[in-house]
């Protein structure tokens, strides 16, 4: 696919608590950098989709809120409620419709403003399961018990995914939580739910991401060259966490395969150069990488060990420190996006890979990877 | 942020949202939840076009969008398939911790129920281990109806 590419992004810095900043004061940061970032002005936007959640906002129709400091007055805007690169996905498809020649993207949330125990618990079925008490960490660290009872992946493994996503986050200058830590402190750190450790868990967190995608025919008009879209696709699985196969994410390889069969690519463990996943649990770093071709099944935390997923190793995973440095629900998904497109143009600093021109995007929604999108990004058409 | 408020104290404004539901649990998962308040009888459904036996009982079948089921009782002893055990006092828990949370696949079922398991040393748990459902004749129609699974030995 060469039909669009994304000219601009723009992301607030990611913190625990961004109190003297509301949703539509960072939709504005988030907007106006991502317009610099592309030479645009609002007018030069087509379009606006919001991605937000009304039960993390708190308000009904949340999106709406910030339609102002997004540019969406008198606009075409719509709304998307789940992780932002579903947002992406509805802007991809205006702009394929031939509708629309640019779309601006917007995702936001503020985890510090609610309890996200009960927030998450509310995701689960009102009749069957509600009462039961779990929360996303919970229902989380199962699906890490399961993985770890298949795949022979290890807790020493797990933990070596917050050190170097921690570890990594020290060249990001927007990360919550860089930090230089060892396997031991993440194993000897509170263990929330097992087999999860708190340095297992992405923190709660404030941020918002922007993002602009134009059709080939006003990729010319950006001040920056485009990294182009050449797949993107995304799959849901089950509902019901009994339904599936909770030690395998079959919604991801089906996403994966779609998105790579687009992008025209064979052997995703050697022709992507750069990824950037949902690692919202340690576990599930590793879990998405095998279900996305990225390595061979059971194999991603020997892989780890031995350096691959480094900045320097041979496909790094998460160099701008992933969600476990920093996890905005909602703008997650979209700063996975924002960071692969910094890292095509070679801007990422001091986690900046080795002459990238491939990388991938993933982002979830949902209860243990109910749903994933999945984004492949080139610096050449 | 804006910096002409960095020397200021911010202000917030506090509050909570309580709306009461009344949610409508719709005739497959209402005849499940009487059957296990009346009956101590935990129920599924089976496709009538790929046999699989849901539980908890669906309206159509998740893997074949077809609406045909056939009721069927399913065993209150069944195997774990995935758990876990919460450590820390999380608001969305009901019981103290330690809590362990399970998917147990019961026997002549082919999906997982979601529930906890008790009276057992969370270290004992395993992947395989077999458990058995305790009711409560107190939850009324509920899910907790089931109070918990224990290990069956």
């Amino acid at each position: 696919m060469d039909s669009a590419a994304i000219v601009g992004v723009g992301m607030t810095a990611i913190e625990k608590n961004k109190i003297r900043d509301g949703f539509a004061d960072m939709v504005w940061e988030a907007v106006n950098l991502a317009l610099d970032d592309a030479g645009m002005t609002i007018d030069d936007i087509d379009n606006v989709v919001t991605t937000s959640n009304d039960f993390w906002d708190g308000r009904t129709i949340s999106c709406m809120a910030v339609s102002d400091a997004s540019g969406a007055r008198e606009k075409n805007v719509s709304c998307v409620e789940g992780d932002g690169t579903f947002g992406a996905f509805y802007g991809l498809t205006r702009i394929l419709s031939g509708s629309y020649g640019t779309t601006l993207v917007t995702a936001h949330s503020k985890g510090s403003e609610s309890v996200s125990s009960l927030i998450t618990n509310a995701a689960f079925d009102p009749i069957y399961q509600r009462a039961i008490g779990m929360d996303m960490v919970s229902a989380c660290a199962m699906q890490a018990n399961a993985y770890m009872h298949r795949s022979r992946t290890t807790p020493e493994q797990l933990a070596r995914v917050s050190v170097k996503n921690h570890g990594n986050a020290r060249h990001n200058p927007k990360a919550q939580l860089p930090m230089a830590i060892t396997v031991e402190e993440v194993l000897a750190s509170e263990m929330i739910c097992d087999p999860l450790h708190k340095l297992d868990c992405s923190p709660v967190s404030d941020g918002c991401c922007a993002m602009i995608i134009a059709a080939k025919d006003r990729v010319g008009t950006a001040a920056k060259p485009p990294v182009w879209i050449k797949g993107a696709a995304f799959c849901a699985d089950a509902f019901h966490l009994g339904d599936r196969d909770l030690s395998r994410a079959a919604a991801l390889t089906r996403a994966a395969k779609k998105a790579f069969d687009m992008a025209g690519i064979t052997d995703p463990a050697t022709q992507v150069h750069v990824a950037e996943l949902y690692d919202a649990f340690t576990y599930q770093e590793l879990m998405w990488l095998e279900a996305m071709g990225l390595c061979a099944d059971n194999q991603a935390g020997h892989l780890l060990e031995a350096g691959v997923f480094d900045i320097d190793g041979t496909l790094p995973v998460n160099a701008s420190g992933g969600l476990l440095s920093g996890h905005p629900v909602i703008a997650a998904g979209l700063i996975r996006m924002a960071e692969v497109v910094r890292q095509l143009r070679g801007e990422a600093g001091g986690a900046q890979a080795k002459d990238p021109t491939v990388g991938v995007a993933q982002g979830v929604n949902g209860l243990c990877g109910q749903s994933h999108c999945v984004w492949v990004l080139s610096a050449e058409s | 942020m804006n910096n002409s408020l960095k020397h200021i104290e911010p202000m917030v404004h506090h509050s909570q949202i309580n709306v009461p539901y009344t949610w409508w649990a719709g005739d497959t998962a209402g005849r499940f939840l009487k059957t296990l308040r009346d009956e101590q009888t935990i129920m599924g459904t089976r496709c009538n076009h790929c046999a699989r036996v849901t539980v908890p009982p669906r309206k159509t079948c998740p893997t074949c969008f077809t609406e045909n089921q056939t009721w069927t009782a399913v065993s209150d002893q069944g195997t774990v398939v995935a758990f876990s055990v919460a450590r820390r006092q999380l608001a969305a828990l009901v019981k103290k911790v330690p809590v362990i949370f399970a998917l147990i696949r019961l026997d002549g079922a082919d999906t997982a129920l979601l529930h906890t398991i008790s009276q057992v040393d969370p270290a004992e748990v395993t992947i395989g281990m077999r458990v058995r459902a305790c009711f409560s004749k107190d939850a009324g129609a509920t899910i907790m109806a089931i109070s918990h699974f224990v290990p069956t030995n």
